[in-house]
């Protein structure tokens, strides 16, 4: 067990430098100038432009860049934002809270609210409700999420009037009412998201469900004479659930992704802003941040479940 | 890589065993081909055959529409600004006995205009050519770039399979969206600047999601293959000297058409939302390109005031995708009954 989790480690290392390197590489070969927006600026004069690239380290090569960003990122320096000028740390430490606040609850929520659907729908296979489920289910993931975004602000907010569109991220929680500002303008991006990441959760669950379901044990377990409610709580979801952990642990990267384009649609001041923001002022420092962040969401996540995966399966056999 | 100990793992036909078929004895019935046992596994999948009804019904629209609806994408109507679709005229007629345009229920422009006066139903009908377009190529990209690393990988293993799969980690690990967005932001002028400006930004948004999902249709074919290969009829075709790709292609490959054809269903409707959502984010199509996710972009910000707008095309983007997502599990119930989501 150890030797497999040293082994796999060992392994995400190298994916990560990979990862780093190709980011890097198509940061720095693409066309385009990320001092360009000052070549517009009259009061900048080429030869200061000049300085500034070299100041910025813009005339080296790419490869020697890239191995000194490496080496500053190995000490935790992701260096400085070319548009608001602060290093990229900073600014990360900056919009990172807005970021988990919603997406750590909006993935509570679609993991609280897809097991026990997925459970049911399962232990009443064919039924109206898992008939229902499935087709909400169907809507989930057949919904792009920034159109499930336009349809929750059309409803709730324009015609219903129940939450802002839009969130604001200078809200400082300091009694009970702008505690539930905050609450308010959080349903919205947080149940889109929830909608999505629940999606999918269901049907995952519920098909582990009936794969369990007709195993030797349960019959086993039916005939020691346990009541049906401890045979489906005690023994098929426990056992249900090992596939289903991993696949939890797999989608928390997804859901960084989904707070790209929820950010995008309430305003949130969050990581997933900033990325476009930054794609679209050609700030590379913090792109390759960005960028660099989710791939080690990613290649960790992808780690965790692998080796929960294990710990939750005790079949698992190490090779 | 974790693995279940094979003689622990059972895994159970999660159906019960297919109904018995009618077997009357004495009467001979045509032979029953795969594709036919297939085909009526699908139609008994009530959500897939209107999921395919659907589907066909909005590609002969978006196809031969404009042959029939002579309005230009880039019309102006300014007698008919920012006036509702069919749906709110109903609506506001049943309500208030009249429509907000004062020209009540007409046809003229069934999904309403915009700001400009532009016919929003020409548009959508424009833009569902590229959205479905781009569905079907990135589609065509990612299985063919799938299968063919999944074929080399089962067929010849070690060294090769190492590799290759090796490959395919690395690229399950990138982070899909940040790199999408990154990519064609960054090479789109290049791009356009060679090949035009609606072709060069259809060919890297194509590519460049074809590329970042081909990963898990190289998975399935790569396991189906490494367990056909040894299989007695792959040994008859070696011994019979077939070459080595024609008894990949050939001979392999068709025995694993089934999870790819699955596949490749649901890698549509990924493709249609990835695009609808690069767009929607600025950074696929321009404004003048009017696809489904770029128009909503556009009108959401008159959600307030004319919300049709902005409804209409997200609606295709969602029907498009949801039958889709139908006919791809229709089709893994007909095709694949081990396997399902």
């Amino acid at each position: 067990m150890i030797a497999y989790i040293v082994r796999r480690v060992l392994i995400a290392i190298p994916t990560l430098l990979l990862i780093s390197f190709i980011i890097f590489a198509v940061l720095s070969l693409a066309p385009g100038d990320p001092l360009s927006a000052f070549a517009r600026n009259p009061a900048i004069t080429p030869q200061t432009r000049e300085l500034m690239r070299k100041q910025l380290g813009l005339d080296q090569p790419w490869p020697v860049r890239y191995v000194k960003w490496l080496a500053a990122s190995a000490q935790g320096e992701l260096g400085m934002s070319f548009a608001a000028k602060i290093p990229v740390n900073e600014l990360i430490k900056q919009r990172l809270p807005q970021t988990l606040k919603v997406v750590g609850i909006a993935y509570l929520i679609a993991v609280l609210v897809a097991i026990p659907i997925g459970i049911l729908s399962a232990v009443k296979q064919y039924s109206i409700f898992d008939q229902a489920a499935t087709t909400l289910a169907f809507i989930g993931f057949s919904l792009p999420s920034f159109f499930t975004g336009v349809l929750f602000v059309l409803i709730f907010a324009i015609k219903l009037g129940w939450f802002p569109t839009i969130y604001d991220t200078s809200l400082q929680v300091r009694d009970w009412h702008s505690f539930t500002l905050q609450i308010r303008q959080m349903v919205l991006p947080v149940g889109v998201l929830a909608v999505q990441q629940s999606a999918a959760l269901t049907r995952f669950m519920r098909s582990s469900m009936l794969d369990n379901l007709p195993l030797d044990y349960v019959r086993t377990a039916r005939a020691k004479g346990l009541t049906e409610r401890s045979v489906v709580m005690r023994h098929v979801v426990t056992n249900s659930l090992i596939p289903v952990i991993t696949l939890i642990a797999l989608g928390i990267p997804t859901i960084f992704a989904g707070a790209i384009i929820t950010e995008n649609i309430f305003r949130v001041n969050g990581l997933g802003s900033l990325l476009i923001n930054s794609i679209e002022t050609s700030d590379t420092p913090v792109v390759m941040a960005l960028a660099f962040i989710f791939a080690v969401l990613t290649v960790s996540f992808n780690l965790i479940a692998d080796i929960l995966y294990g710990v939750v399966d005790p079949r698992v056999r190490y090779n | 890589m974790a693995q279940i100990d094979p003689a622990l793992d059972v895994s159970p036909a999660t159906e019960s065993a297919a109904p018995v078929r009618r077997l009357i004895p004495g009467i001979a019935s045509r032979p029953r081909t795969l594709w036919g046992d297939a085909w009526r596994r699908f139609h008994r999948h009530k959500l897939a055959m209107i999921g395919s009804a659907v589907l066909l019904l909005l590609i002969v629209i978006i196809a031969f529409g404009p042959l029939v609806y002579r309005v230009d994408k880039e019309d102006l109507d300014f007698t008919a600004v920012q006036s509702p679709d069919i749906v709110s005229r109903v609506i506001q007629t049943l309500t208030t006995g009249t429509t907000s345009d004062g020209l009540g229920i007409t046809l003229a422009h069934p999904m309403g205009t915009d700001d400009l006066g532009r016919d929003i139903f020409a548009r959508v009908l424009y833009g569902g050519r590229i959205s479905l377009l781009v569905g079907f190529v990135a589609m065509a990209i990612a299985v063919g770039l799938g299968s063919l690393v999944g074929a080399l990988a089962g067929f010849f293993g070690g060294i090769i399979d190492q590799i290759l799969m090796r490959v395919t980690d690395l690229f399950l690990s990138l982070p899909v969206l940040p790199l999408l967005l990154v990519t064609i932001y960054l090479f789109r002028d290049q791009t356009t600047r060679a090949l035009g400006p609606v072709l060069g930004i259809f060919m890297i948004v194509v590519v460049m999601i074809g590329a970042l999902a081909w990963m898990s249709t190289a998975r399935i074919v790569r396991a189906s293959f490494m367990s056909l290969k040894e299989k007695e009829f792959v040994e008859a075709a070696n011994a019979l000297g077939v070459s080595r790709g024609s008894i990949m292609f050939k001979h392999i490959l068709p025995n694993v058409l089934s999870p790819i054809i699955v596949a490749a269903t649901l890698e549509i409707g990924n493709a249609i939302i990835a695009e609808s959502t690069l767009s929607f984010l600025g950074v696929g199509f321009p404004p003048d390109t009017p696809t489904w996710g770029r128009l909503v972009t556009d009108y959401y910000q008159s959600l307030q005031v004319a919300p049709y707008m902005a409804i209409w095309p997200g609606m295709m983007i969602f029907l498009s995708v949801l039958s889709i997502n139908f006919i791809g599990d229709g089709l893994r119930d007909a095709l694949d009954p081990r396997s399902r989501l």
